[in-house]
């Protein structure tokens, strides 16, 4: 489905702080794979992410979506077919717009009458049962500006926007990193949920190396812009969060040293 | 009597200003200079056609004129990445020489032998039609940017000034969505003008000075009045902060001592204070908070 082809990227080339952020990066993912990104800061997880997305054009390499060559697409093209969640609870959503009008324009995918009325009283329909399938109570508020809701549920209401109409591709940038805990968890099972649903091609970068190897069904470690180790199958059902350290020591031959993802060794 | 239908009119006719502004204003978010070259576009254009005998044709094309000036702002600030407010001042002043040529090198003209759409209208006097036309022309307009703005497309619009970098992230291209408003905002910015030069029955150049102070200044006190919920009620507040601007000018220049040309100070002094009500509102808090903490230590 997604086929990132030798990519590269150097930011600020020919200066002093020229930077290498994607180094002969390659990945394919074959529909229905969802494939889980862990790595230090710096490792080029998010850079690769904007680089599928378009928010840049590759330096080297190429990226084909569905056997599109998409590398030279604009980036509100891809986005027809790419859905993508961020970090960030408040930059997915418009904050004084309606729960009902931002899914109406993500809505936009399948539909594109650029003159009439939305949401239609069909849609609203639509939205609200889908909404109350994630149980966050969200259904009867359908009207409520989303700038009122709680971080959580902005990633819920962000979700199911990338999802409404199911995107050839799904980007989760960290998506669940600035919620509390019980919160977090909450979020990622409907995504595993809205996932399995509509059997999509998934990229999830998390910093939690436990929910990286529980969740999907592949694990890839980025670092210094380039893939470290990539684990599938059985290979990646013995693997626990000491052999991912193991694995980085071996290829590296130094310690991870982030505290965040070390931090979260026990968690979850 | 007199000066409350006359500022019942004026207030209408720049209630349509006001609904431009309010789309630059609140919808994006930036407060567009275009403003003061293409109210004056507006105004210069129709008269020109009006004076060659198309008052009809006039509005329309005033419009367009409105509609250009805002899409090369737009397109300014999208695709040449010029700072907003500087491309708005860019296209102002490239408009001001625009503006003279198409009044022929003269910065006014005079329409009083010439028939206007006010003296145009079946049934109605001229006197009539000077209220009448106003009251339906800002309805009318009010009506239809109310729709736009519940469409597919309008709805888009709204986004880019909320969120852009979720638009980005959706299908949307931000880039169009932005000259657009531009170009709808100035095609009423430009309608006002056009509507204004027909009324007086003279177009004066020098009449767009500090018009966005004036556009500003409805939509602040619109917002006074009717508070700031959702896009239907901006958009009515808008048109009714015009009329109530109007009366308090009115008002002013009648009763306070101080000369008519002191009228745009007066403009400015309201929009800095009602701007600014929020920060003082923050400082007073302060001050109790850091008075509290005094009286407990």
């Amino acid at each position: 489905m997604l086929d990132i082809q030798n990519a590269v990227k150097v930011f600020e080339k020919g200066t002093p702080i020229e930077h290498t952020a994607l180094n002969h990066v390659s990945l394919h993912l074959d529909a229905g794979e969802f494939v889980t990104v862990i790595g230090s800061n710096g490792a080029g997880k998010s850079t690769l992410f904007n680089a599928v997305c378009g928010s840049f054009l590759l330096s080297e390499g190429r990226i084909f979506l569905d056997g599109q060559d998409i590398t030279y697409l604009k980036e509100h093209r891809r986005a027809q077919s790419i859905g993508r969640v961020f970090q960030d609870p408040m930059k997915g959503t418009a904050p004084h717009m309606t729960i009902e009008e931002n899914l109406s324009l993500a809505y936009s995918r399948a539909t594109s009458k650029p003159l009439s009325f939305a949401p239609s009283r069909k849609q609203a329909a639509l939205f609200r049962e889908k909404i109350s399938e994630f149980g966050m109570n969200l259904e009867d508020r359908m009207k409520t500006k989303v700038g009122l809701l709680s971080g959580g549920q902005r990633q819920a209401v962000t979700l199911l926007m990338c999802t409404i109409v199911p995107p050839k591709l799904l980007l989760l940038d960290e998506h669940t990193a600035a919620l509390d805990p019980a919160t977090a968890e909450k979020v990622m099972e409907i995504t595993r949920r809205t996932v399995e649903q509509h059997h999509l091609t998934t990229l999830m970068i998390t910093h939690n190396m436990a929910s990286a190897l529980a969740i999907g069904n592949r694990t890839v470690m980025m670092d210094a812009g380039q893939i470290l180790f990539d684990l599938s199958g059985e290979q990646r059902a013995g693997t626990t969060v000491d052999d991912l350290l193991r694995l980085y020591y071996n290829s590296r031959h130094q310690h991870l040293d982030n505290d965040r993802m070390l931090l979260q060794r026990g968690g979850q | 009597m007199k000066l409350l239908i006359d500022s019942l009119q004026l207030g209408m006719l720049y209630g349509i200003l006001a609904l431009g502004i309010y789309i630059s204003f609140r919808i994006l978010s930036i407060p567009d200079l275009t403003t003061e070259g293409s109210f004056a576009f507006g105004l210069s254009v129709s008269a020109a056609i009006t004076a060659a005998g198309h008052p009809v044709l006039a509005i329309f094309a005033a419009m367009l004129a409105g509609a250009l000036a805002g899409s090369v702002t737009g397109l300014m600030q999208t695709r040449l990445r010029i700072h907003p407010i500087l491309s708005g001042i860019i296209t102002m002043s490239g408009l001001y020489s625009i503006n003279l040529a198409v009044l022929d090198g003269s910065p006014n003209l005079s329409l009083v032998r010439v028939p206007t759409l006010f003296k145009l209208i079946p049934f109605l006097s001229k006197s009539d039609a000077m209220t009448v036309l106003p009251v339906a022309a800002a309805l009318l307009f009010l009506a239809l940017i109310i729709l736009f703005f519940h469409t597919h497309i309008g709805m888009c619009i709204r986004a880019v000034g909320d969120n852009e970098d979720m638009v980005r992230a959706s299908s949307i291209n931000v880039n169009v969505c932005k000259v657009l408003s531009f170009s709808i905002s100035n095609a009423l910015v430009a309608l006002s003008g056009a509507l204004i030069a027909q009324y007086q029955g003279y177009a004066d150049i020098s009449s767009s000075n500090g018009i966005l102070v004036v556009g500003l200044a409805s939509v602040i006190i619109g917002e006074a009045l009717f508070g700031r919920r959702s896009v239907t009620l901006g958009f009515i507040s808008a048109v009714a902060g015009s009329l109530v601007y109007r009366y308090i000018i009115t008002l002013a220049t009648r009763y306070s001592p101080l000369p008519a040309y002191m009228l745009k100070l007066v403009s400015a002094v309201i929009v800095a204070l009602a701007l600014a009500i929020p920060a003082l509102r923050q400082n007073v808090k302060e001050a109790r908070l850091k008075q509290g903490g005094k009286a407990h230590a």
